[in-house]
């Protein structure tokens, strides 16, 4: 199952025909103590670099972009009552968001886990 | 200076850290003077009332209609002294500027005098109908015409639109009235330019009323980039929102060209007003060009704050934009008899272009008798004296702690009413907010953090001119010693602060899990 | 000057201390062809504090104050008895001066006492939350209009013809920037409120139903039937009160299914001011709109010695975090009425509100009785509590002014608030408070008979 990145530190699960998106965890730290998602609800329609979800913390709301274009086809729940699964499990259980993958060429602009680490490295 | 403190006290009479914050547990929780209070919800009741009234139920035969509460609401009373002392115990765990040097940054905490609480309190002011009819209300009227004629005085401007609530809403008002105005010319616009270090209510304002925001660049030394300015400038800008002085506390001492290139741009400048308490009675908005600038008469003109409001957010305006100004608002006649003007009588002073009605009546009337009093006061020559001894007192500041804390805008020149501080320097991890909370141990409000976004860590001190010298040498010492803990990296700051009523509340957890209305536990 | 400390020897040991020669050297940055070179002529240099209390008491006495007349004004602000210890602990100065608790540690009192705000208006509006304030309440009612767009992204508006004409004009004004579309029709003269003539204006495409309870005639709408209608298109029901005192007689709004309750504080506690400062109130029934709220809202949470506090909470909704994506661009909220509200309704209690408002009514029952005698003078409301509107067969704003000339304060004309429209200029609004006397009552009436005949 392939992850990509990208440079907004939103990370992209492929597999097959849909994908699944959260924030990384050099994200989480920077943001602190999350208290809550906003999340897309389902059948949004979904552009690459357009706003998908908003992440607060108690001082900042940070927008949450999607990487692809594509269709949402599912929220985490598990975010509303416990925003804080963001913190302790960004890149497994604190996922955002499911969607369809509009166009999969989008992908290829993206990083790989190593081009994502040297990036972070280099802020 | 061998001390601090004008009492006599030093550092050195502490006598063992234990005297100060320990010693047995008490059963009540309270600390001597230090009382906790719990929630009226614990202790008062339903049956309880401190109001004498007749003890009578909705009557058989009444006219509601079948729609009588049945239910218990749930409001609990107290009797008048379980009252006061409720509310006097909660009071005690306030800081206000009555208790001691408050430098909030850009928020002007000066001295609210009582006299204006006296004026505000006469019968004639406070005891009046909003819907009375005009020849039962000729002196409120007067007084409203009296405050906006020193407002246009004091800016130099043409109008002034005296009804928006508090600053926001002020300057929600001037950017609708420059929406109006380039409507009325057919000239459809799009951007708002802010510089970045404004406050937030400029972009939200500018969102509100249907522009996208688009920054200003700044200088190295923190003013406006004229030259950038310009080059952005043209025919889908429709306003700039400027803060002058700005929020580094810096003059724009480009405003007059910046106002001419707007203008040239077919434009218009707001500036906020904000700070005017720095260059009242020195210099007047109007002869820079500025169009419209909301002026917070809970700063500059002194009417207190009150924990969070009321407020107030009069507008002055240019003659370009007076015409698109929001109802009412009140005239004078060539006889002297002051008018309100309302939507039915608007084409009677040609005024039928304004943008509407921004709040159902005329203002904060309470606000505008203690201004008009604090005006009356200081009179012109005393509002020329505020303004120099508030930058006077300004500058002391930073210059007497600019050796210790990093002034990214030292070399800029002399600052206005505030100084700016950054947290570069500052040992271990320890940020501005420890810095700020270990002030609350010194006895003093935190000032002003975080603001503007462009500075790291940045602090804002006004003091005001409220201040004498010595209430600034005491607060210039604890600055001092808190810098150089601050420098040295002591750890102890983090925990800060040791002695207020609280230690640092979680905020993580109050947004997590929201509780916002009392309810009773389930035991 | 009284209020400035610094002495001349002062000022000149801090120029020299900042490397100044002379203060003018501190306004160099403004430049020289727009410096001011003495106080600004035309406006009075300054005085003593025994010449300016002179002065304003002149200004003061040119008013009639409704303590010294019989006075039954209402239309969306109401006289009623302030208790003496309100006045006194909201000038306390660690209330008066201080700031928005921003600082929680040394704010506790102003958090703690808008944490009771919040719930005492949550409870007397039969919601599951309130904020701490806004400005007022033709401003809370724009506010809540412009939440419930955000909420179901709809546009189109409702307003009952029956909303105060001056919150239908603050909404139409502010509607303008945010295309919002905003259906509003004039009030009809007659005993009932029409609620089947506003459920048939809602549609699909309505955002948001807008409803004064009681409403601008005094009259009180069965909310329920218009909370149903509303919903069953998605729409949201907003009721709007302008008389908290009314609450303690009828079914809150909330308990009626409105889903955004708002209105006007200024009953309790704050005293009328001649229009301001107010006290805006702003509530919703379901704690999941929460995050839609404008303004800011105080919570619970604890220290990190685990003892109980309060902060403000979920501000990221707000404009110095969300700048141009916040919920608002309020800033303010009204901090100091909020606790003279607060202060007032804890005097008062469950048991002294209720009472207060069967006082209300008791007595604007007998005014209503005695005014029908007036010839020439019929009651309009089917309903009412302490208010309700009067027809007098003639033009009744030129009755109020010949009244006020006798020093009577009779009401607020139709005329005054609907300038224009002939249907209604022989309206008059009488509000009847605990603080009208039945000989005022007696005033009324025979003053009323004599402009009348």
């Amino acid at each position: 199952m392939p992850r990509y990145f990208t440079d907004e530190h939103e990370w992209i699960d492929v597999e097959g025909e849909s994908a699944t998106v959260g924030i990384t965890d050099y994200a989480q730290e920077q943001l602190g103590d999350i208290v809550f998602v906003e999340l897309p609800s389902v059948g949004t329609m979904l552009d690459k670099g357009g706003d998908a979800a908003v992440v607060e913390s108690v001082k900042a709301a940070s927008d949450v972009y999607s990487p692809i274009n594509g269709e949402v086809t599912e929220a985490n729940g598990a975010l509303e009552d416990d925003p804080a699964l963001v913190n302790t499990s960004p890149e497994d259980e604190g996922w955002f968001f499911r969607m369809t993958i509009g166009d999969a060429s989008q992908l290829e602009g993206l990083m790989d886990e190593a081009g994502y680490k040297a990036f972070v490295d280099s802020l | 200076m061998n001390s601090p403190n004008q009492s006599g006290w030093k550092p050195e009479m502490n006598a063992s850290e234990d005297s100060i914050h320990s010693g047995p547990a008490t059963v009540s929780g309270n600390r001597a003077l230090m009382l906790e209070e719990p929630l009226l919800f614990e202790i008062g009741h339903i049956e309880t009332t401190g109001v004498d009234l007749p003890d009578t139920d909705i009557a058989v035969g009444n006219r509601l209609g079948g729609m009588e509460r049945s239910d218990p609401i749930g409001l609990p009373g107290l009797s008048e002294p379980e009252t006061i002392r409720h509310y006097t115990r909660l009071s005690r765990q306030n800081y206000g500027i009555d208790l001691g040097l408050f430098p909030l940054g850009s928020c002007t905490m000066k001295h609210n005098p009582r006299l204006n609480e006296k004026v505000a309190r006469m019968p004639g002011f406070a005891d009046v109908h909003p819907l009375q009819p005009a020849s039962t209300i000729r002196g409120a009227l007067e007084a409203i015409n009296e405050l906006a004629h020193w407002l246009i005085d004091l800016t130099g401007m043409h109008g002034v639109a005296m009804s928006p609530k508090a600053g926001a809403h002020g300057e929600l008002c001037g950017i609708l009235c420059i929406r109006a105005a380039l409507e009325a010319r057919g000239d459809a616009r799009e951007i708002v330019l802010v510089p970045e270090s404004a406050h937030g209510t400029n972009p939200a304002t500018a969102a509100f009323a249907g522009y996208r925001v688009e920054d200003i660049p700044a200088t190295d030394e923190g003013r406006v980039d004229l030259e950038a300015l310009k080059a952005r400038l043209g025919p889908d800008v429709a306003a700039v929102m400027i803060t002058n002085p700005n929020t580094c506390g810096l003059f724009e001492r480009d405003m007059k060209a910046i106002s001419d290139a707007v203008h040239e741009a077919g434009a218009l400048v707001y500036c906020d007003g904000a700070n005017f308490n720095a260059i009242v009675g020195k210099v007047r908005p109007g002869d820079l060009g500025v169009d419209a600038m909301h002026i917070n008469l809970h700063k500059t003109f002194s009417t207190p704050h009150g924990g969070g409001g009321p407020g107030s957010g009069p507008v002055v305006l240019s003659e370009a934009l007076s015409p698109y100004g929001p109802l009412p608002f009140t005239a004078r006649t060539k006889e002297g008899v002051v008018h309100l003007v309302e939507e039915e009588n608007a084409a009677d002073y040609g005024h039928t272009d304004a943008f509407g009605r921004m709040t159902a009546f005329h203002g904060q009337m309470g606000m505008f008798t203690r201004a008009l009093t604090y005006m009356r006061s200081h009179g012109a020559d005393g509002l020329r004296q505020v303004a120099e001894d508030a930058v006077l007192n300004a500058n002391y500041v930073l210059r007497s702690l600019d050796d210790l804390l990093d002034a990214p805008f030292g070399a800029s020149g002399p600052c206005m009413h505030e100084a700016l501080f950054g947290d570069e320097g500052f040992g271990g991890d320890l940020s501005t907010l420890d810095l700020a909370k270990a002030m609350i141990d010194e006895g003093y409000h935190p000032m002003t953090m975080y603001f503007p976004l462009v500075v790291h860590g940045a602090m804002l001190i006004e003091p005001t001119e409220t201040e004498s010298k010595a209430a600034l040498d005491q607060f210039i010492a604890s600055m001092r010693s808190l810098a150089e803990r601050a420098r040295a990296g002591d750890e102890s700051m983090k925990q800060a602060p040791f002695h207020a009523p609280r230690r640092r509340l979680d905020e993580t957890q109050a947004a997590r899990k929201p509780v916002l209305v009392w309810e009773p536990s389930d035991e | 000057m009284r209020y400035l400390p610094l002495t001349d020897s002062d000022r000149g040991e801090m120029l020299a201390k900042v490397g100044a020669s002379s203060i003018d050297d501190l306004f160099v940055d403004v430049p020289e062809d727009a410096r001011l070179n003495g106080p600004i002529e035309g406006l009075p240099m300054h005085m003593s504090e025994m010449a300016v209390e002179r002065h304003m008491r002149t200004l003061s006495k040119k008013n009639l104050a409704a303590a010294d007349a019989p006075f039954f004004l209402g239309a969306g602000a109401y006289r009623h008895h302030i208790p003496a210890s309100v006045d006194h602990l909201i000038q306390r100065g660690e209330f008066l001066t201080a700031y928005t608790p921003y600082q929680p540690e040394i704010a506790q009192g102003t958090l703690q006492m808008l944490f009771e705000f919040q719930t005492q208006v949550a409870k007397l509006y039969g919601c599951a939350v309130a904020n701490a304030s806004m400005y007022d309440g033709s401003t809370a009612c724009w506010e809540a209009v412009a939440m419930a767009s955000r909420v179901t992204r709809r546009k189109r508006v409702v307003l009952s013809g029956a909303l105060h004409p001056h919150y239908a004009e603050v909404v139409k004004t502010m509607a303008k920037f945010t295309q919002d579309e905003i259906g509003d029709s004039l009030p009809a003269l007659q005993a009932e409120p029409d609620n089947q003539g506003l459920i048939t204006r809602i549609d699909d495409e309505t955002s948001c139903v807008v409803v004064q309870y009681p409403d601008i005639f005094g009259r009180i709408p069965d909310l329920a039937e218009i909370a149903e209608a509303a919903h069953a298109k998605g729409a949201l029901l907003i009721a709007v009160n302008t008389e908290p005192v009314a609450l303690g007689a009828i079914k809150s709004p909330g308990e009626l299914g409105a889903d955004i309750v708002v209105g006007e504080g200024q009953a309790l506690g704050v005293g009328l001011q001649f229009g301001g400062p107010y006290l805006g109130l702003f509530a919703v029934r379901d704690k999941k709109h929460v995050r839609q709220m404008p303004g800011r809202l105080c919570g619970e949470t604890q220290d990190a010695e685990g003892k109980r506090g309060y902060v403000l909470t979920l501000s990221t909704r707000e404009q110095h975090i969300r700048r141009e994506k916040a919920t608002s661009n309020i800033c303010t909220n009204s901090g100091l009425c909020a606790l003279a509200f607060n202060i007032h309704l804890t005097l008062l209690g469950e048991k002294g509100l209720r009472r207060l408002a069967a006082e209300n009514h008791r007595l604007a029952c007998i005014a209503a009785d005695r005014l029908v005698q007036v010839p020439g003078v019929e009651l309009l409301n089917g309903t009412f509590i302490n208010e309700f509107t009067l027809r007098l067969g003639q033009n009744a704003r030129a009755v109020v002014r010949k009244l006020a000339d006798q020093g009577v304060l009779a009401g607020v004309s139709l005329g005054r608030l609907y300038p224009g429209v002939d249907g209604l200029s022989d309206g008059l609004l009488v509000a009847v408070t605990e603080t009208t006397s039945e000989e005022d009552i007696e005033t009324l009436a025979s003053a009323l008979e004599e402009a009348l005949s």
